[in-house]
């Protein structure tokens, strides 16, 4: 049989394949693609690409406006803010991604554990989500962020804590359904375990939403990230992450411009490609979701 | 559909109730709890403190505190603010009116944007106009609120002087809404992006059904086409977006009155949070949480008015 199949030319297909296909045509995901890439490995290979280390103090020069030796200019401790810039760059994406990746993973656990089992656990888990979903998402993070010391990793539990909401819905709906098909049925009467079943077989079927969720959240996550530490509640100075880097701006943004709109751009680049990336996932994966 | 509306709001209590006692635990949980501020001076004994505790009843097991703050809150007596020591129910409706002003102004200009450019786009889909409105629809959902708020200032305020920088103004209105133009016009930034993104999609979709078919078959201008048989069905997404964005609308208005100083509950909400002015800050929650979730009901019977295939049983 796998003879007769290698030999009629058929096109290989599949959900995966049928998706890359369609995501390689999607110029503007492709964009995003690329723009993430490339920032991401500036932020990783800082040290190739500055002379500068972020924290290096230079009271030769303090405040100086953008030139061909600083390229972004300088900060009132006389610190390079490109090299600031891209060492940022490495806490504020791999907060982005890992929160994402958190709340992703809480959000499948919870959606599907509410979804698979039904009845009572279904209740209790969907109304603790109504109840999350109830309190503004903001001061929320803020009041967190008074509780523990604010280090990377409580930023990324803080942050995935306010957005698993959205994804345990989305598993939720989708093993409410697939539940009730033949295969988990089938999967059952051979023997599975309701693990195994919810694993192997419920899951991988209503991945795709999530994935797209998922993306998008990265996006948050940076936004949520900026802010806090915008507000003296997120990264810590000394360490630079964009939105600290805008707080050490804001005061003195009048005579010094350019420290205020840097920082804000990558952030924007970041956000932005991310956002670029998840809309053409959603389009090559065919998901018909509101988020 | 009276019958519908009475058992949400019922099925609001259950939820405000898990709302409050998640927020109570919360404060709770911060080190020092409700009396950090007193355990920093110096001049406050051991003694003080068991006495400050006894006082304020935190000597009592955790749920016995819980029940009495809970009923009290119920009755209306919030508290008094430990930074100012004003009743927290007069300081909070001090700061209502400007919150309110910046809130509803941003919500009115995205919700203009929104439709205006979002059915605009779908009726020209790929042309240049749509792509123009697509690109700076992304920019509003991809940029952070107070970052644009500090371009704002940069430009408009720093380096042309047109507007004021920040704060609310005092006396005339004009001045008021001189204030109230780059505030409001941060926060609509985000909401008017992610708005006019489901309208154009909702005017799609009912573009492409078979009744929209029949009223061009008909003969109908397009005009009578989009105002009569399209535009109500495909805001029905809308609806929904706008309701749930109430809690991002909230978070922003935080930012933005950090921002730009302005004298609302988000400026509040800040200063509490340094304060360690807890009764305030349960009450700016808690209040913001009741508005979300009458918000979200507001979107169920939106849905349905606008929706009458839709029944609820």
């Amino acid at each position: 049989m796998s003879v007769r199949a290698a030999a009629l030319p058929l096109r290989r297909s599949g959900l995966w394949l049928d998706a890359w296909r369609r995501f390689a045509r999607d110029r503007l995901a492709l964009a995003g693609g690329v723009v993430l890439a490339v920032l991401a490995l500036a932020a990783a290979g800082a040290p190739l690409f500055t002379q500068y280390a972020p924290d290096q103090v230079d009271l030769q020069s303090l405040d100086t406006a953008p030139s061909a030796a600083h390229w972004f200019g300088t900060d009132d401790l006389g610190r390079d803010e490109f090299s600031r810039a891209l060492y940022a760059g490495r806490v504020s994406l791999s907060i982005g991604v890992a929160s994402a990746l958190v709340s992703a993973s809480v959000g499948t656990t919870v959606g599907a554990a509410a979804g698979y089992y039904g009845g009572i656990v279904d209740s209790a888990l969907m109304r603790l989500t109504d109840v999350v979903l109830s309190i503004p998402p903001l001061p929320l993070v803020i009041v967190l962020s008074a509780i523990v010391k604010p280090s990377p990793l409580t930023l990324i539990l803080i942050i995935a804590g306010i957005g698993w909401m959205g994804t345990a819905r989305l598993v939720r709906g989708a093993l409410l359904t697939i539940r009730e098909t033949e295969y988990v049925e089938a999967a059952r009467a051979v023997g599975c375990g309701s693990l195994r079943v919810i694993l192997r077989h419920a899951l991988p079927n209503g991945l795709a939403p999530v994935i797209v969720a998922a993306t998008l959240a990265v996006g948050n996550a940076i936004i949520t990230e900026s802010v806090l530490s915008f507000l003296g509640v997120g990264i810590q100075p000394p360490t630079a992450s964009w939105g600290n880097m805008l707080q050490n701006a804001e005061s003195t943004m009048a005579t010094k411009p350019w420290l205020s709109v840097f920082p804000g751009v990558f952030i924007l680049l970041s956000v932005l490609s991310v956002n670029g990336l998840g809309d053409g996932l959603r389009d090559a994966l065919d998901v018909r979701s509101k988020e | 559909m009276t019958a519908f509306v009475l058992r949400r709001t019922i099925g609001l209590i259950p939820l405000l109730v898990g709302v409050s006692i998640i927020l109570f635990c919360l404060l709770q949980s911060i080190p020092g709890g409700p009396i950090a501020v007193y355990l920093d001076n110096p001049y406050i004994t051991a003694k003080d403190i068991a006495l400050l505790r006894h006082q304020f009843g935190l000597d009592q097991p955790l749920y016995v505190q819980y029940l009495r703050w809970f009923g009290a809150y119920a009755a209306g007596h919030w508290g008094v603010s430990y930074a100012s020591g004003q009743p927290v129910a007069m300081l909070i409706a001090g700061r209502v009116p400007a919150t309110l002003l910046l809130m509803g102004t941003s919500f009115a200009l995205a919700l203009a944007f929104a439709l205006t450019a979002g059915v605009y786009s779908a009726l020209r889909q790929y042309s240049a106009a749509d792509y123009g409105i697509t690109v700076v629809a992304f920019l509003g959902i991809s940029m952070p609120v107070f970052w644009f708020g500090l371009m704002l200032q940069l430009v408009f305020a720093v380096h042309f002087g047109w507007l004021p920088v920040a704060g609310f103004g005092g006396g005339s209105w004009v001045d008021t809404v001189r204030h109230l133009v780059l505030p409001s016009a941060a926060l609509a930034m985000f909401t008017a992006g992610r708005w006019s993104r489901y309208t154009r999609a909702g005017v799609l979709d009912v573009l492409r059904q078979d009744y929209i078919r029949t009223a061009r078959a008909k003969g109908l201008s397009q005009r009578r086409v989009v105002s009569h048989h399209a535009l109500r069905n495909s805001l029905i997404p809308v609806v929904t977006v706008v309701a749930l964005d109430l809690a991002a609308l909230v978070s922003g208005a935080v930012v933005t009155e950090t921002v730009f100083a302005w004298p609302g509950m988000g400026n509040l909400l800040i200063q509490s949070i340094r304060n360690a002015d807890y009764p305030t800050l349960l009450a700016i929650l808690m209040l913001s949480s009741f508005a979300i979730v009458v918000a979200n009901l507001a979107a169920d019977v939106f849905y349905s008015l606008l929706d009458p295939r839709i029944v609820y049983r």
